[in-house]
């Protein structure tokens, strides 16, 4: 059973008196431990369909089942639930709250579970581990460097444990040295962590380190390259 | 860290913008308390139980009309009254217009007698007594001024000069007198009444007002009626009220200070309001991406709506609480100058509670608007917006 199945999914935005098709006629099934690369030309509607995985973003037709939960049937308070438990969020600039240092920053989707404040920060210094930079824990973003505040994002997408990464242009905002550092980290978090990664990307180079393509033009899926 | 310890950091993001806030801030709350205080203490009267069982007995039509000192003889018949003496208002400056403090022509004796919250040494009141130009202050003039027994203080009389035409009136200290219960100093500079009456150019053989201690205070009112009853149709009509009663009227004649207090308050709190609220908006602002964020981990839209509005909560609290804590803790200053006026000025747990009803208040209000467009966010606008 796929982890991530979108059924003659379409997204519009309206704009003033003009109606956008973002996305038309999306069918698509991901698989479990999946790492996925989605490519495209600006405007082909990558992060929309990114969102619409994520429930940031209800679409206008057709149906996106996530683990086995149809987000159409939730309610907004219900899927902001959901999202907490099953998704990993990674944005291209890193939005970690600058005010709190990284130990805080990965700690903050574990405020809204029953953890105990110990158990809470035991987690985040597990998740800081992993992505290498528990030495980095009482440091705040501004005293990273772009790649160390990634992995601390990356440690937040993962600290409540969910199933399935999102990672939108993970490496746009980065030089090709530390790119390649993320990546790995994220190859590393879909082989031996089992998380399935769904990765939007501009740049061929990371979408290599995928184990399959998705391209879209105009909203639609063109091509599927493994 | 919980949810709600997100809040103290964020004000910590633009220290000089969080600290300017909370400066004016604590301006306006420093305003309120001493208004508030001010307030009060105009309409509370301020005599306690101390007063309780004294009237004050002044021109019916204008304070600045003398009474006739043979008046008290008169008072002293009507049944309920225990004892009768007299003060006026000398006006007077020491060497300098804002060295002011309140200077009463009084009997020695009689005085005392009525105000018996006020202690001095029975050698001192003696002295008083027996020194024609003897003079008592309260310990806090006393120590306002360096003052000391066997000072000679000179006051100008700017209302009364002296026979001759000399505005220059001197007065030796005999003695140092204390407020009790609560150690609040009258602040009031007292002198032999028959030496002021001899040596002034004019107004001899009157007073300001009547002091009149009653046997049972229930029956103030029925004595008050039946004191001006006596002066009815008399050229000197008097006005009889309770001492808080009268001093409330004394200080209706410098107008409604609640509502000139409440004008200043309202002005003073609508432009904090509006700084605040500015200054909230803009740290919304900034955090947009931020709170998008939050809400992608599975934060709801009513915990990031609640999360700014307590931050704005947290800010007007913090400022309130700075402004009333220092109004509080330089009290005596505003004391010094104002009690002998309007009587005793504290900042009490009352005007507290309603400084920090007041931050809060402001805080919802100034909060709101942010608040209401935290909440409704969308998640995908915002990223968006950082992205562009």
């Amino acid at each position: 059973m796929p982890i991530v199945s979108l059924k003659e999914v379409a997204k519009s935005y309206r704009k003033g008196r003009e109606v956008i098709d973002v996305l038309d006629g999306i069918d698509l099934d991901i698989e479990e431990g999946d790492f996925l690369a989605l490519m495209g030309p600006s405007g082909s509607g990558k992060t929309t369909l990114l969102n619409l995985i994520g429930g940031l973003d209800n679409p206008t037709v057709g149906s996106v089942v996530v683990g086995g939960q149809a987000l159409g049937d939730l309610s907004g308070r219900a899927l902001a639930r959901w999202r907490s438990r099953n998704i990993g969020f990674v944005f291209q600039f890193y939005n970690l709250l600058p005010v709190l240092n990284a130990q805080r920053n990965v700690e903050l989707p574990l405020l809204l579970t029953n953890l105990s404040g110990a158990q809470r920060r035991k987690n985040a210094q597990t998740a800081l581990m992993i992505v290498g930079l528990d030495d980095r824990a009482s440091h705040k973003p501004g005293e990273l460097s772009g790649g160390q505040q990634q992995r601390v994002a990356i440690a937040r997408a993962i600290v409540a444990d969910p199933a399935l990464l999102v990672c939108d242009e993970p490496t746009g905002d980065l030089d090709r040295e530390t790119a390649e550092e993320i990546l790995d980290l994220l190859g590393i978090l879909n082989r031996e962590h089992g998380k399935t990664v769904i990765m939007v990307t501009h740049d061929p180079k990371a979408a290599d380190h995928a184990s399959h393509i998705l391209h879209l033009d105009k909203g639609q899926l063109v091509e599927q390259a493994a | 860290m919980s949810a709600i310890g997100l809040v103290w950091p964020n004000l910590g993001r633009k220290p000089v913008r969080t600290a300017l806030t909370l400066m004016s801030l604590l301006v306006a709350f420093v305003l309120f308390t001493y208004l508030r205080a001010i307030a009060v203490a105009f309409t509370s009267g301020g005599f306690g139980e101390a007063g309780i069982d004294r009237l004050v007995v002044s021109p019916k039509y204008s304070i600045i009309d003398p009474l006739p000192i043979n008046h008290q003889r008169s008072i002293a018949t009507v049944p309920g009254v225990e004892a009768v003496t007299h003060a006026d208002w000398f006006g007077g400056i020491y060497q300098e217009p804002r060295n002011f403090f309140p200077k009463f022509p009084v009997d020695p004796e009689g005085y005392f007698a009525i105000y018996s919250e006020l202690v001095i040494a029975p050698e001192q009141l003696a002295a008083f007594r027996d020194t024609r130009t003897g003079a008592v202050v309260s310990a806090g003039l006393a120590e306002r001024f360096g003052w000391k027994i066997g000072d000679r203080i000179p006051i100008e009389g700017d209302i009364y000069p002296k026979r001759g035409g000399s505005r220059l009136w001197e007065f030796d200290l005999v003695g140092i007198y204390r407020g009790r219960p609560d150690d609040t100093d009258p602040g009031v500079f007292l002198f032999q009444y028959d030496y002021f009456d001899e040596a002034r150019q004019f107004g001899h053989g009157g007073v300001g007002w009547f002091i009149v201690r009653v046997g049972d205070p229930e029956k103030a009112a029925e004595i008050a009626s039946a004191i001006d009853a006596m002066f009815e149709n008399s050229i000197n009509a008097t006005r009889t009220a309770t001492e808080d009663d009268s001093q409330r009227e004394f200080a209706k004649q410098f107008g409604n200070i609640g509502l000139i207090t409440t004008g200043i308050l309202g002005a003073v709190f609508f432009t904090i309001l509006l700084l605040t609220a500015n200054t909230m908006a803009q740290a919304l602002r900034d955090r947009i991406p931020e709170l998008a964020v939050l809400k992608t981990f599975g934060f709801t839209d009513g915990t990031v709506g609640s999360l700014v509005l307590v931050e704005a909560i947290l800010l007007c609290v913090a400022g309130g609480a700075l402004g009333i804590g220092l109004a509080a803790g330089v009290q005596g200053f505003l004391s010094v100058y104002l009690e002998p006026v309007i009587g005793p000025i504290a900042v009490d747990w009352p005007i507290i509670a309603q400084g920090l009803a007041l931050a809060v208040l402001l805080g919802a209000i100034v909060g709101c608007v942010p608040a209401f467009s935290a909440w409704r966010l969308t998640i995908v606008d915002a990223l968006r917006e950082r992205q562009a």
